[in-house]
């Protein structure tokens, strides 16, 4: 129950007052009401659980588990990569007595999450983003999709509506991540129309909304009208894009609640799915895989419904691009393929999967990218 | 007769005195259930049990072994960061910029420390520890210095320098000191195990306390008890008084400028050393901006700063049980947090109002 300060009358007062003393006595303690579940999940976050971005989906993944028959979950925001997410996994094990753990930013893995799980051989730590490999701990497993996929549609969108020819990226660091998901975006686009170009702006910074606002607006300054991004939380980008009149695709949820006229698509997590399969899976009593990846056909990740600007033409490609990618084993980096300096990265007839672990070192920028790496 | 004056006499001295040494720890401590009161009425206005709430505090911070190393554990880079807010203050400068001595404290630990793989750790260690605090100090007496040479307002320049700090730490770890392996998070080079400073004998907690805790004695011993710290206060008290009396302002001001910023390049170092292994952003995690409220909290005395930083450290290490337990967002420690602080620094008035602490105006 929450009392808005309005309908907090005396008498209220007075009872919450009197219970201050009651439920003393009563001892009707939460960790005493916590009942015995039979699995107690705990999810970490490095940001806040509503920031439409990385850290929502993950809570949207987490409320899905919540729902299922027999399981507790326990959950904590704002937990910084530090010491601090070790003791919160910890508490999350020795006060709430979870069994499985999903410490969901990429930063708690190393060395985090391999210092504290060989303490704890009878909990499972499953991890986003991290690179499980043999040595490592076996009661660890790390787990990702193919998102680059998505921001490889949403280009296409942003093919068909660019007016300018230029669309615009605003990235947080030039790691393989993000470097993948540009290249996508820009390479989508180019299956439109070969000309386009895109500027990149690096922030930095996972999270630094100044910087964010600043890079955006640079790039409308800049004449580009189709704008997505790869930060934490891509609302900022998403607003001032939308307030300078450019369209927008999303990144890791579903932004269009934000700028329902200007929003394409975008590229999602769907980890609803895939928590609930693995918890379904630690409920029978299977054991996980320790490496685990999947994108759009495996239910990893999934477009935003397509907004109303959006061009039957449009629409076609998008359309007839997804049946493709359903069928498996589709390519975005493929040959001839340069990188933005001149330097050829695959000949004609090579092409990089989505599942090709090579895509997960990218330190390339492919022409037609205006943007330098470092 | 004689009897009742020797009484008279013992009472006499023995109550006042402690009645005045008791005013520093009685209003703090009462300004902390005032806060919480405070606080507490907050709750009820969401429809929360205070009781609970404290329960849970209690229990996530203070209440069992795990949860006690717990706060330790967090405590530990703060008593450091602290120290770097406390020292300069008593020479009546504000320094806010001991995240960018921190950082950099870790990145030269990182940077160096897989050069020092074949060094025996005795070796090794404290010279890097020691690399880390001339590096902390070098930038945080860079703002002294700049004060003292140039009547720049060191507030300004350090929290300055601490972005260049935080710039210069992602130049690094991105690009000439970053470990080609270390590819969706960029780090430098791991230092090898021999290196790694592990945990105080017994408990899950990292030597980094010991040496803050030692730090913070140390750093009151040579406030209160040394000539140094004598000449100090005198510069933070009237900078021209001090002046007229010869004392060597120039050489206070960059040697504590300087010793406060190693204490925070030390904090850097045991981050690198102790929890991460090497040096990547996360080393800029907030520390140096905590330290701040810490130091004024404990009214820039050392050894205040030591419950101050636990007292933090709980509310921190309690903070995810509260969301756990009470459904209450990540926000609620920093409300409560804020009512806390607002009352000890209101607080801060009632200092020699009370007559209750002043035995000369009891008559």
């Amino acid at each position: 129950m929450r009392l808005s300060p309005k309908t907090l009358s005396r008498r209220h007062f007075l009872n919450g007052a009197a219970a201050l003393s009651g439920v003393a006595l009563t001892s009707s303690l939460p960790m005493m009401a916590r009942a015995a579940a039979p699995l107690t999940v705990g999810f970490i976050y490095v940001g806040a659980k509503d920031d439409f971005g990385y850290n929502q989906s993950h809570a949207e993944g987490a409320a899905a588990v919540k729902a299922m028959e027999g399981v507790t979950v326990v959950e904590e925001e704002n937990v910084p990569e530090t010491i601090d997410v070790q003791k919160t996994m910890e508490s999350m094990i020795n006060l709430d007595g979870a069994a499985l753990l999903f410490p969901t930013s990429f930063g708690y893995f190393d060395p985090h999450v391999l210092a504290v799980a060989p303490k704890y051989p009878d909990v499972r730590f499953e991890h986003a983003a991290g690179l499980w490999h043999e040595g490592l701990p076996t009661n660890v497993g790390s787990y990702f999709g193919y998102i680059g996929m998505g921001q490889y549609l949403n280009g296409i969108v942003a093919g068909h509506m660019t007016k300018s020819k230029k669309i615009g990226f605003v990235a947080a660091k030039p790691i393989p991540q993000v470097l993948l998901n540009i290249n996508s975006f820009l390479l989508g686009a180019r299956a439109v129309d070969p000309t386009i170009t895109c500027q990149v702006i690096f922030t930095g910074e996972w999270s630094l909304a100044v910087k964010e606002a600043e890079a955006t607006n640079a790039l409308c300054d800049a004449g580009c009208d189709v704008i997505t991004c790869h930060v934490d939380g891509p609302k900022v980008t998403i607003q001032t894009a939308a307030g300078r009149g450019a369209y927008v695709c999303g990144y890791h949820a579903n932004q269009s609640a934000l700028a329902p006229d200007k929003y394409l698509t975008g590229a999602e997590w769907n980890w609803a799915g895939v928590y609930t399969g693995m918890v379904k899976k630690v409920l029978a009593g299977e054991t996980l895989p320790n490496f685990m990846r999947g994108g759009l056909t495996d239910g990893y990740i999934k477009m935003s419904p397509l907004g109303p600007a959006v061009t039957p033409e449009a629409k076609a490609q998008f359309d007839a691009t997804m049946a493709e990618i359903m069928k498996g084993g589709y390519a975005v980096i493929k040959g001839p393929l340069k990188d933005n300096k001149g330097n050829v990265i695959l000949k004609d007839g090579e092409k990089q999967v989505e599942t090709d672990i090579k895509l997960e070192s990218m330190d390339y920028l492919v022409e037609g990218v205006l943007g330098a790496t470092s | 007769m004689a009897d009742q004056t020797m009484i008279g006499s013992t009472g006499a001295t023995w109550l006042p005195a402690l009645a005045r040494r008791s005013e520093a720890v009685v209003i703090p401590l009462a300004a902390l259930v005032l806060g919480l009161g405070l606080f507490g009425l907050f709750l009820l206005t969401q429809g929360k049990s205070p009781v609970d709430f404290m329960a849970i505090v209690w229990k996530g911070a203070y209440g069992s072994a795990f949860s006690l190393q717990n706060t330790l554990s967090r405590a530990a880079p703060l008593l450091l960061a602290a120290l770097c807010v406390a020292l300069p203050a008593r020479l009546g400068l504000v320094v806010i910029g001991g995240e960018g001595a921190i950082v950099l404290g870790g990145v030269a630990t990182g940077a160096l420390g897989p050069h020092l793989a074949a060094v025996p750790p005795i070796v090794a260690l404290p010279l890097l520890g020691l690399i880390a605090m001339a590096v902390g100090g070098l930038w945080i007496g860079a703002a002294g210095a700049l004060r003292f040479y140039r009547g720049v307002n060191e507030t300004i320049s350090s929290l300055l320098l601490a972005y260049i700090a935080i710039a210069l730490m992602n130049h690094l770890v991105e690009g000439p000191f970053r470990d080609p392996a270390s590819l969706n998070k960029p780090s430098t080079l791991p230092l090898v195990d021999a290196l790694r400073v592990g945990n105080l004998p017994g408990m899950e907690v990292h030597w980094g306390l010991a040496f803050g805790l030692l730090a913070c004695v140390a750093s009151w011993v040579l406030i209160d008890k040394t000539t140094w710290g004598f000449a100090a206060r005198i510069v933070g008290g009237n900078v021209r008084a001090a002046q007229v009396q010869g004392l060597p302002v120039g050489r206070l001001i960059l040697g504590f400028t300087a010793l406060a910023g190693g204490f925070a390049g030390l904090a850097g170092f045991f981050e690198v050393t102790a929890v991460f292994g090497s040096a990547n952003a996360s080393l800029a995690s907030g520390y140096g901006y905590t330290g701040i409220l810490i130091a004024f909290l404990a009214r820039h005395n050392p050894l205040a700063i030591i419950p101050v930083a636990l007292l933090l450290a709980g509310f921190d290490a309690a903070s995810g049980l509260i969301q756990r337990r009470m459904d209450l967002p990540d926000a609620t420690i920093l409300v409560l947090q804020g009512f806390v602080f607002l009352v000890i620094l209101i607080s801060d008035t009632a200092y020699g109002r009370l007559k209750l602490f002043h035995p000369e105006r009891w008559a």
